[in-house]
């Protein structure tokens, strides 16, 4: 199971890395959301890949799992949806006023 | 406990969702809310100062969950200063943005109290995760501040600060996930005790963590290779906005003080001083690539971002010698090039407004209309800025090269910081003498004489308009005045932050201190 997941982990952020680099705003932003949820994932499992064990700690279980990630990446998860929503907002205005969806404001793009 | 911890982090939350409430009640109503919030908090925490300076390290426990389960809020000497440092320039901002700037957008006032509530809290917490949190308070806050106004160029330069800060803050999660997954802890004190203990075995991703965790910070305090961002969203961002972000830049450079103090401080067990071998070289490029971009720079507001940039190099690069003498240093120069640098943008936009055609551009232009004011009030700054007696940038100059002197890299330091000053005095003497001195006579437009004043047009400032930043230069002198309580201070600052054993025992008690002095510390 860790080598599923960690190559899932891997393919994420490789595809989010590469359509961040597109210097485009809108593959910028699923580029965000692939690494977001690459990220959550990782966070997830800061407490360990484990199945079938209570959250809550009990004198009859000595494993348990750790709760503390999951409240983390809800945190993450939350601020993570407001700030795609800002920069969808941020990247219409900028092709508004700038004319382009280019990162960088240029008009054509040189493929 | 005392609850005078968490005020500086509530007045403001709450303020700004009264505003937020309050968006069509007018711009009057917001000003009054804003300026009496800001006026409050800096009372408030001129108050934990002088507590700080007294007495012990405080520690406020948010839902009474004992340590190190619930989060909670420290004051120790450092955080006390940077929250009054904060709170006190919020309020000049604040005094200068009720001048107009806050009327180009509904939200400003909510935003900016916002703003406050995340730099406090930034410098506040003592938890990682919430640390990460208090970022993104500051960072959300900060994005609708840099694009207030609008325009093109305002836009562009933001969405580059927008996305460079995503990526960090998901890098900043990833760093956080590794030291949680190994250390099983968020409480910065706790993690500093478990860290010593750690098996060898986890040394390689426990450094990576720690390393991880500062490529974030660089970001923020804007270290090279990561400060392209800055030039552009502090050089065409409102004044009053440029003014206050002078302080952002110092949160980066607070937390890694903090952190590679506290956690990968001496007692950091397998990643011990997993920072020394590279803040020092990294801040003594960023501050020979700052102080390029200072002389290089055609428009004023750039060439003061760039010297955000240098202030930011210099700053880390006497931190990044770790002794206690030279963080002294750093405590004093901190307060100096925040306050002067926020002035410098203020004074800097009050001349963009007089000059007809160019703005903030260095090229030359017919003369402002205050001459002796604007003049003034820019060569007051410029002196303070450049580090040139009898002002506080000579005296903390003098204070950090000191302070350096034993390192063996003192002799980079001390010339680059040199350099760099002279290079600033440089471009600061050009772009005086382009705006005040190389004018173009009045009635030589180029399109024909004037019928009528040209200056009739363009907002002349009463003593309420320089006062925010008549105030701000007004602090330099002081700062010279005090010399001897501040140094006195910041050798009582960095006998804090060099001795993280206090800081552990006033979160966690004294037993956590002889875990960590029995797992093999000094």
């Amino acid at each position: 199971m860790e080598l599923l997941f960690s190559s899932c982990l891997g393919v994420m952020i490789a595809c989010g890395v590469y359509l961040m680099l597109r210097a485009r705003t809108f593959p910028f932003v699923l580029g965000l959301t692939l690494l977001g949820y690459a990220v959550n994932m990782f966070l997830f499992v800061s407490g360990r890949l484990k199945t079938n064990l209570p959250a809550v700690i009990s004198p009859e279980r000595t494993q348990y799992a750790d709760p503390l990630p999951q409240a983390l990446v809800l945190t993450a998860i939350v601020i993570g949806f407001a700030m795609v929503a800002f920069v969808v907002v941020l990247a219409l205005r900028a092709s508004g006023e700038l004319g382009t969806d280019h990162v960088d404001g240029h008009k054509e793009s040189k493929s | 406990m005392n609850h005078l911890i968490v005020a500086p982090l509530l007045l403001p939350l709450l303020m700004g969702a009264i505003i937020v409430l309050a968006v069509n009640r007018g711009i009057a109503l917001h000003r009054t809310l804003g300026l009496v919030s800001s006026a409050a908090v800096a009372l408030i925490t001129g108050l934990l100062l002088y507590q700080a300076m007294t007495g012990p390290i405080q520690m406020y426990v948010l839902g009474d969950w004992s340590p190190p389960f619930g989060i909670i809020m420290v004051l120790d000497r450092l955080s006390a200063m940077m929250i009054f440092i904060t709170s006190l320039l919020a309020f000049l901002c604040l005094l200068y943005a009720v001048k107009g700037t806050d009327e180009q957008g509904k939200n400003f006032h909510a935003l900016f109290q916002f703003q406050l509530l995340g730099i406090n809290g930034a410098f506040l917490t003592g938890d990682i995760f919430n640390l990460f949190v208090f970022f993104e308070v500051m960072l959300l806050s900060s994005y609708g501040l840099v694009l207030h106004g609008g325009g093109a160029r305002r836009t562009k330069a933001g969405m580059h600060y927008v996305m460079l800060n995503l990526v960090g803050s998901s890098v900043f999660l990833i760093g956080v996930g590794i030291l949680y997954g190994l250390l099983g802890s968020l409480n910065m004190a706790d993690m500093a005790v478990r860290l010593a203990t750690a098996p060898a075995d986890n040394a390689a991703l426990l450094q990576a963590g720690g390393l991880i965790l500062f490529g974030v910070f660089a970001l923020k305090a804007a270290l090279l290779p990561l400060y392209f961002w800055l030039p552009n969203a502090y050089g065409f961002t409102s004044a009053p906005v440029a003014a206050l972000f002078a302080v952002m830049t110092k949160v980066g450079v607070y937390v890694i003080l903090r952190v590679y103090t506290l956690i990968f401080g001496e007692y950091g067990g397998v990643a011990a001083n997993v920072l020394v071998p590279w803040l020092l070289p990294v801040a003594l490029v960023t501050l020979v690539a700052g102080s390029i971009g200072v002389v290089a720079s055609r428009d004023l507001r750039r060439t003061i971002a760039y010297m955000v940039v240098v202030s930011v190099g210099t700053l880390l690069a006497v931190i990044g010698t770790f002794s206690s003498d030279a963080i002294a240093a750093a405590i004093v120069y901190l307060p100096h090039t925040t306050f002067m640098t926020a002035a410098m943008f203020l004074v800097a936009d009050m001349i963009r407004q007089q000059r007809l055609d160019a703005g903030a551009a260095l090229i030359p232009d017919r003369p402002v209309g205050q001459e002796r004011l604007l003049g003034l009030l820019f060569l007051g700054a410029a002196v303070a800025i450049g580090g040139l007696p009898p002002l506080s940038g000579f005296t903390a100059k003098v204070m950090m090269l000191m302070g350096v002197q034993t390192h063996a890299a003192a002799p980079w330091i001390w010339s680059l910081v040199l350099i760099g000053g002279l290079l600033g005095l440089i471009a600061l003497g050009r772009a005086g003498s382009v705006i005040f001195w190389k004018t173009i006579p009045l009635d030589d437009s180029g399109v024909g004489a004037f019928t009528k004043d040209p200056h009739a047009d363009i907002p002349r400032y009463g003593i309420g308009y320089a006062l925010p930043a008549l105030i701000l230069l007004a602090i330099s002198p002081l700062l010279v005045l005090f010399g001897g309580p501040l140094s006195d201070f910041g050798y009582a600052v960095a006998a804090q932050v060099g001795q993280p054993i206090h800081y552990i025992e006033a979160v966690l008690g004294t037993d956590a201190v002889a875990a960590l002095l029995s797992a093999g510390g000094h």
